[in-house]
């Protein structure tokens, strides 16, 4: 792998720019490997490069039906934070943080980690009562967490309606100042880039559609360029994660929905920081490139067309200018919709089931983007071991027999 | 933009009128204190979460307030039908699979689809509409 610096980069422009390799091979599908991802989204592609990397299993392949980085990975709205509410998910969370900000290095990637800090607005006595509880958990966690109140707030955001006169009057927020955003196409990128470099066959166009499973034992998996057999195989397909269980013969409980964003015209440096609020339910920041990037709720109904529904833009625009009057007559360049896959309790499934030698990694639902390398590393660790991660054990399909849920719904302040 | 028939009130109404409320024909234990923790799991928590035709609830939550029934394709979107909780659906994956185009879809004409709904088994089924 050609690593890149900026001696590189000058010695590139003598050759103008016309001799950089590309960043991964195109391999062809071997017939045999150690362990097949299916799915070359960013947490995918994490776990093959973790596998690589900490495990030393190289005999791997990232089996991808379109391109890679091509779905939810480059359809959120980039936003990274740790500050969720109990002991388990804030372990996992803060432990893919504690990745992020080493990541651009570790990969020779700059996956431009911003830690501009992420605020969670309160508009009601009981938001400022979550709040609170967060907070303190969040600290009891070793997470940087802070209170902050409407006066704090108006100082890091001028330009917010932090008035008493407003709709829904901003009582005071949370705020992890580690928090922020990166970018998500260069995540999927620097990890693919880092995972083909240590031998990573990352195989796109390649469709799964069955798997090969022998007295409940899996071996390997059909697809649309022939048989690949592996004896362990790990399933990171996010929205797509219930129609490869159909395939495998079991059930999850998901339910896929479509999540959209928006990004609005470039303007001049505005807002630097991350802004969220749960109750008029909208976030929003700014990107590098000077669009301002806006997300908020699922369409309700399960769907897997990767677009969203006009009646939600209106929700989300309608929350974003109630909080940014000065935002009223920015016009939106564009929309997309990426399928997220929510689990009853908005926390993931990192799991062994009941085909041996079968792994899922999904139930990610609206906030898997920030989870990336966390969700990767542990990911590859329960892939290299046969046994589930510390800090994935609390996610085993079993909880929603056994009852121990991990809760998080709304109780992490997040826009859902 | 979906517009809705609603079974009860015999209208189409705008999506924003309804909830959507999760897979339907769900049948809730008749002893819930019988079932073992796997049934009861399976029952509260696990879904078929199909790409293609989905049996869906709906309440008429702003009009009516009756929950119903809806199918619909979850690619294409496109409402196939809807009806009153208590009836079975007339179009189902299986008889579309199977080229069975005797489906009495019960939908007012206009479509209630918005963006993209095609396919030729959908088509079919139009075809045959009451």
């Amino acid at each position: 792998m050609q690593r890149y610096s900026g001696f590189g980069l000058a010695k590139h422009a003598l050759s103008h720019h016309e001799n950089w390799e590309r960043q991964w091979r195109n391999p062809t599908p071997k017939k045999q490997y150690d362990v097949i991802i299916v799915g070359g989204g960013g947490h995918g592609l994490a776990t093959a490069y973790y596998l690589a990397k900490e495990h030393g299993i190289k005999n791997v392949a990232v089996l991808e039906k379109g391109w890679l980085g091509g779905g939810n990975t480059a359809r959120n709205t980039t936003i990274v934070r740790s500050n969720y509410l109990w002991d388990e998910a804030a372990a996992l969370y803060e432990h893919a943080m504690k990745l992020w900000e080493g990541l651009s290095q570790d990969l020779n990637y700059n996956v431009m980690f911003s830690q501009r800090g992420v605020m969670n607005l309160g508009h009601t006595l009981q938001d400022m009562r979550d709040i609170q509880r967060r907070v303190n958990a969040n600290r009891l966690n070793g997470i940087d967490s802070e209170v902050l109140t409407p006066e704090q707030i108006q100082e890091i955001v001028p330009i917010m309606d932090c008035s008493k006169n407003a709709r829904y009057p901003i009582m005071g927020a949370s705020w992890q100042p580690r928090a922020g955003v990166a970018r998500h196409d260069a995540v999927a990128w620097g990890y693919a880039r880092a995972a083909d470099a240590l031998g990573v066959d990352l195989l796109q166009n390649t469709e799964v559609t069955g798997f090969k499973i022998r007295d409940g034992r899996i071996y390997g998996v059909h697809t649309n360029r022939g048989d690949i057999e592996a004896k362990t195989v790990g399933c990171v397909a996010a929205g797509n994660s219930g129609v490869l269980a159909k395939m495998a013969g079991f059930r999850l409980p998901l339910e896929s929905h479509p999540l959209q964003a928006l990004v609005s015209e470039p303007l001049k440096p505005i807002l630097d920081t991350v802004v969220m609020s749960n109750h008029v339910h909208g976030y929003i920041s700014q990107s590098d490139k000077g669009d301002l990037v806006i997300g908020a709720g699922i369409d309700g109904y399960n769907g897997y067309g990767q677009r969203g529904s006009y009646p939600t833009v209106e929700h989300t625009l309608q929350a974003i200018v109630e909080m940014f009057p000065i935002f009223s007559r920015v016009r939106m360049n564009r929309q997309w919709g990426g399928i997220v896959d929510t689990c009853p309790d908005a926390c993931p499934i990192l799991s062994a089931t009941p085909v041996k030698g079968l792994f899922f990694n999904c139930g990610w639902g609206t906030g898997g983007f920030k989870a990336t390398p966390g969700s990767g590393h542990v990911f590859a660790w329960t892939l290299a071991k046969n046994q589930a991660h510390p800090l994935a054990a609390p996610f085993s399909i079993d909880r929603f027999h056994t009852g121990a849920l991990v809760d998080e719904h709304g109780a992490a302040g997040v826009a859902h | 933009m979906f517009h809705i028939y609603c079974p009860y009130c015999e209208e189409l109404r705008e999506e924003e009128e309804f909830h959507p409320k999760g897979e339907a024909h769900i049948v809730r234990p008749k002893d819930p204190e019988a079932c073992t923790d796997e049934e009861w799991g399976d029952y509260l928590f696990f879904r078929d979460n199909p790409r293609g035709i989905h049996h869906e609830l709906w309440v008429h939550a702003v009009g009516c307030r009756k929950f119903f029934n809806v199918t619909r394709n979850t690619v294409t979107y496109e409402i196939l039908e809807t009806y009153k909780i208590g009836e079975r659906p007339t179009v189902t994956a299986e008889h579309l699979a199977g080229g069975d185009k005797q489906g009495n879809v019960q939908v007012a004409s206009g479509g209630q689809q918005t963006v993209g709904a095609s396919g030729a088994a959908v088509a079919s089924v139009k075809g045959e509409r009451a």
